[in-house]
């Protein structure tokens, strides 16, 4: 069998794989010629392309075809299609004959007959060409407009967004942005989202003409109103490319599209067409997922099999701009066929609405902007007509911190439910693949292809994982890795229980092989929280993360920062004037923290024991910015200069930062103390964070800053001095025994069972009955401190290891190089 | 890099204790820097390039050494990207250049690195 394909999309490109997995017994002959330069690429992720660059777009390389013996012919598009000798003639005059030709010549985009649209500086929005473009014109550009509010027009604009361009407007022809995805409520949400990272939206706006001599320069609308824009992206939809199968007297729709059956066969059984060119019941899927069933169900076809397409739910989540957006079954019931519930927080920007049966029993459909977590569970719940929970309002607000919502679900799911609508696998089948001995996500998605496309199904497939080796009461546990077979609270008791002081007696007692970079800092960390011996000791020293190895933060180049501590950010000019001199002295760039210290970056290996002789001995001691442990207590000035502070933030901020400095912990620790409910330091996005009260302090913990933030909650309220230092110990010492490696406390904290209603039990009510064993491991922590870098600098021994050359110990490395930036040294560019 | 035994030089490094048990150190030779390893469990020496292939950076001595499956390996600071101490293949990235790996024999509590006798001549 022979089989011609037509046009090397995504589209193109899944037919030929499933046709290579189907027909593995009866090889065929397959025949690819494509319109575009290069092999098949991700077209949903264009815009990672200025991120990335084309290869990591690519699903598959011109040695894949090769190896798979299909002859790929790129940049040679058919230019005929002769059905009765069953042939096609290409453009550069190759002829080839074919038992089936398959159309994937998908779609280009639409060009909206508007005067003007041939100016310099129009672009449309579809392939690598076109971004390479716009990424050639934007220089010259600065402020940017897009025509068409739909999903691939907002893809656009972030596109325009990632070239650079600051001032973008998107005009949609429509009264509200991705008409077909959402409705005006929601609409309006996104465009106050969009807003707020500079996307301006304008609605019910028809374009009259693009201005400009040469180049554009704007654009007049029907309203007599003017847009001036320097660059101009259309993307007002798509155009099935249909001309070929015109020319071969294909019937096609009135609105174009190739006329298909079931079997996506058109009018000639010998010719299928499938992905954004083919017209099933009038409808054009412009979705990824509908064309890979497309494909399945055409590749099957051939092989025998009885598989038919009979529509494609649109359902979709995505992530615009930042910004969550999904729509899932019908979400346009017409309003007297159902109910409509309708979650609004315009503070958070988050909407939501369900469609529910006037009964109650079914889900219809609905949208998500703002927060989609819910997506999975809801798309499946209409699929497979689950039944709602008595209050179906439930179904919307948002999840529990414990992240557990969709992973409640799983169990009640059938085993038909299509979990990767992107593969078609279901849920059943990632079972089996679990049972099968495939039992991390990474085996599932190299043998089922589930998470591979889109991604969106990932939590749940991991879900599925969980619950199925649950199903099978295996115990399911993160293993730290192929050196010990424990996890890391199963590793803190093991080396408790028997006293074991070093890596290698580690090794020796429960491990294999020699380690690794990744147990190493976890060993050398529980090491370091329950004896606290210095770091540095013979043994330990190379088991330390390459950071704590040399008590300094490696930075660009291979020089190193050092931050000593300053408590509570209080400095005395005095010391102050140290920092400045051993700066200047060691030629160090200075930049404050947000920590509220001093970081001297660009030290030579060899002079931080002289760097840090200088600072021991006016009285400053290592920050521990290096460490997984306590960094900075933030605090504000506090009651003794402030108006409204209630209590000395500052000298409480000090007693803990002193209380818990060198504290080895499983990721950073950072803390911060308010004088007053204004929380200027900024206390609830820290690890943990005090607030003081008319009546004492308000303890928050499990905040975060960083890539996720996250506010800390309220442990306790009102507490005294003496009772909050207590529940610090408690708190600290519990996430210290029981959290994985490298999870900071607000991570730990959404993984924890009974999240904060269980930690405050054992923090407050000392449900456990440990709060005095937890207090007395922490005093024991706090009593033997010492300061790591006073130890290195009295010690010759360890002074040794600082030297760049074992051979040369004086000289540095000569290859370390700085530029000068605003009077003061960088690091060299790396390359 | 290859080196047959035929064209090898071997120059002295250091005395094996100046080398951490586990860890690494680097080793000026001429305008080479060469990182040093010693896996003491196993009383096993390994040398590579110090530059890591991966930004250019003089670092690998630096970095913590391990197995994978057995094999030796070592982890740039920089990024934690792993190379083979036996091939100088990169573990973690099949895209990422190798290093460049030497032989190493300790004679007397001595360490001698093996280099061919080219770059013996440009390095010296």
């Amino acid at each position: 069998m022979k089989i011609v394909v037509i046009g090397n999309g995504m589209v193109g490109y899944k037919f030929c794989e499933k046709m290579l997995t189907k027909s593995a017994k009866a090889p065929v002959e397959l025949v690819v010629f494509g319109e575009e330069p290069r092999p098949a690429y991700d077209r949903v992720h264009l815009t990672s392309w200025f991120e990335h660059n084309t290869a990591d777009l690519l699903l598959a390389t011109t040695e894949w075809y090769e190896q798979q013996g299909i002859r790929l012919h790129l940049a040679d598009p058919v230019v005929a299609i002769d059905r009765e000798q069953r042939t096609v003639r290409s453009h550069s005059g190759i002829t080839e004959t074919y038992d089936y030709l398959v159309l994937a010549t998908g779609s280009a985009a639409f060009v909206p007959p508007i005067p003007g649209v041939e100016k310099k500086g129009v672009f449309l929005y579809r392939t690598i060409e076109d971004l390479e473009m716009m990424k050639a014109y934007a220089p010259h550009a600065r402020s940017g407009a897009v025509i068409g509010g739909g999903l691939l027009g907002l893809e656009a604009a972030k596109a325009l967004l990632d070239l650079g361009i600051t001032n973008i407007h998107v005009v949609e022809f429509a009264p509200r942005l991705m008409p077909r995805q959402i409705d005006d409520k929601g609409s309006l949400l996104l465009q106050e989202k969009l807003g707020q990272l500079g996307l301006k939206v304008l609605t019910s706006k028809n374009t009259k003409k693009i201005t400009g001599e040469e180049s554009v320069n704007g654009l007049q609308f029907t309203d007599d109103t003017f847009l001036k824009t320097d660059m101009l992206v259309i993307s007002a939809g798509i155009k099935p490319r249909d001309e070929l199968a015109i020319a071969a007297g294909l019937p096609t729709g009135p609105r174009g599209g190739i006329v298909v059956n079931e079997q996506l066969q058109t009018a000639d059984p010998f010719i299928y067409a499938i992905g954004e060119c083919a017209l099933y019941q009038n409808m054009i899927y412009g979705l990824v997922a509908p064309g890979y069933e497309m494909a399945e169900v055409v590749a099957a076809h051939l092989c025998g099999e009885m598989k038919a397409f009979t529509g494609f739910d649109m359902s979709t989540r995505l992530k615009l701009i930042g910004v969550e957006v999904a729509s899932f079954g019908d979400p346009f019931s017409p309003a007297g066929d159902c109910h409509s519930i309708v979650f609004e927080d315009r503070l958070k920007g988050v909407y939501k609405r369900i469609d529910i049966t006037p009964d109650g029993q079914q889900l219809l459909g609905g949208i998500l902007i703002g927060e989609a977590s819910a997506y999975n569970m809801l798309l499946q719940t209409v699929k497979n007509k689950l039944a709602l929970p008595a209050d179906p309002a439930s179904l919307l607000v948002p999840p529990a911190k414990d992240g557990a919502s969709t992973g409640a679900g799983v169990d009640g799911l059938p085993d038909e439910a299509l979990i990767c609508s992107c593969e078609s696998v279901s849920k059943g089948a990632i079972g089996e693949a679990v049972m099968a001995g495939h039992e991390s996500f990474d085996d599932i998605k190299k043998c089922t292809k589930a998470g591979t496309c889109c991604g969106g199904c990932a939590p749940m497939v991991k879900d599925i994982i969980t619950a199925t080796l649950k199903s099978q009461g295996k115990y399911i546990r993160s293993v730290i890795c192929e050196h010990f077979a424990y996890s890391r609270q199963e590793m803190l008791d093991i080396i408790r229980i028997n006293s074991l002081r070093s890596f290698d007696e580690v090794l020796d007692h429960c491990g294999h092989g020699e380690g690794c970079e990744v147990c190493k800092p976890v060993v050398a960390s529980i090491l370091a929280s329950l004896w606290n011996d210095m770091i540095l000791a013979q043994g330990n020293d190379t088991a330390q993360d390459s950071n704590d190895r040399y008590l300094a933060n490696i930075q660009k180049g291979g020089t190193y920062s050092v931050v000593p501590r300053i408590p509570g950010g209080e400095i005395t000019p005095e010391k102050l004037i140290t920092i400045g001199m051993v700066a200047q002295k060691y030629h160090l760039y200075t930049k404050i923290t947000g920590g509220q210290r001093i970081d001297l970056f660009g030290a030579h290996l060899s002079d931080l024991p002289l760097i840090w002789k200088e600072l021991i001995d006016a009285g400053f001691e290592s920050g521990h910015a290096y460490g997984k442990a306590l960094r900075t207590v933030k605090s504000c000035v506090g009651s003794t200069w402030c108006r409204f502070g209630l209590h000395d933030s500052v000298s409480y901020a000090i007693r803990i930062e002193e209380r818990y400095r060198g504290l080895r912990a499983p990721h950073k620790i950072k803390s911060a103390v308010s004088g007053c409910i204004r929380e200027c330091a900024e206390a609830q996005s820290k690890d943990f964070g005090i607030i003081a009260t008319e009546k004492g302090w308000n303890l928050y913990v499990c905040g975060n800053g960083g890539s996720k933030p996250q506010h800390a909650v309220l442990l306790a309220a009102d507490l005294d001095s003496e009772t909050c230092i207590r529940y610090i110990d408690r708190f600290l010492m519990f996430y210290i025994k029981t959290a994985d490696p490298l999870t900071r406390t607000a991570t730990w904290l959404n993984k924890l069972d009974g999240g904060i209603d269980y930690l405050r039990n054992v923090v407050v009510h000392d449900s456990l009955g440990i709060g005095a064993q937890l207090e007395g491991e922490m005093q024991l922590l706090v009593d033997s401190y010492k300061c790591e870098w006073k130890e290195v600098v009295e010690n010759s021994e360890l002074r040794k290891r600082f030297s760049h050359f074992v051979n040369s110990p004086e000289e540095k490395d000569p290859t370390v190089k700085f530029e000068t930036l605003r009077n003061q040294k960088k690091a060299a560019e790396w390359k | 890099m290859s080196i047959s035994p035929t064209t090898i030089h071997w120059f002295l490094a250091c005395k094996a204790s100046d080398v951490p048990s586990n860890g690494g150190v680097c080793v000026k030779y001429g305008e080479e820097q060469i990182a040093l390893f010693y896996f003491a469990r196993k009383d096993q020496w390994y040398a590579t390039q110090n530059l890591c292939p991966h930004r250019k950076q003089m670092a690998l001595s630096r970095g913590m050494t391990g197995t994978v499956k057995d094999e030796p390996k070592v982890a740039c600071p920089f990024h934690k990207k792993t190379f083979s101490l036996i091939d100088g293949r990169c573990l973690s990235d099949e895209a990422e250049c190798s290093l460049s790996v030497y032989p190493v024999k300790v004679v007397d509590g001595q360490v001698y690195i093996g280099v061919n006798e080219e770059t013996a001549m440009v390095a010296v």
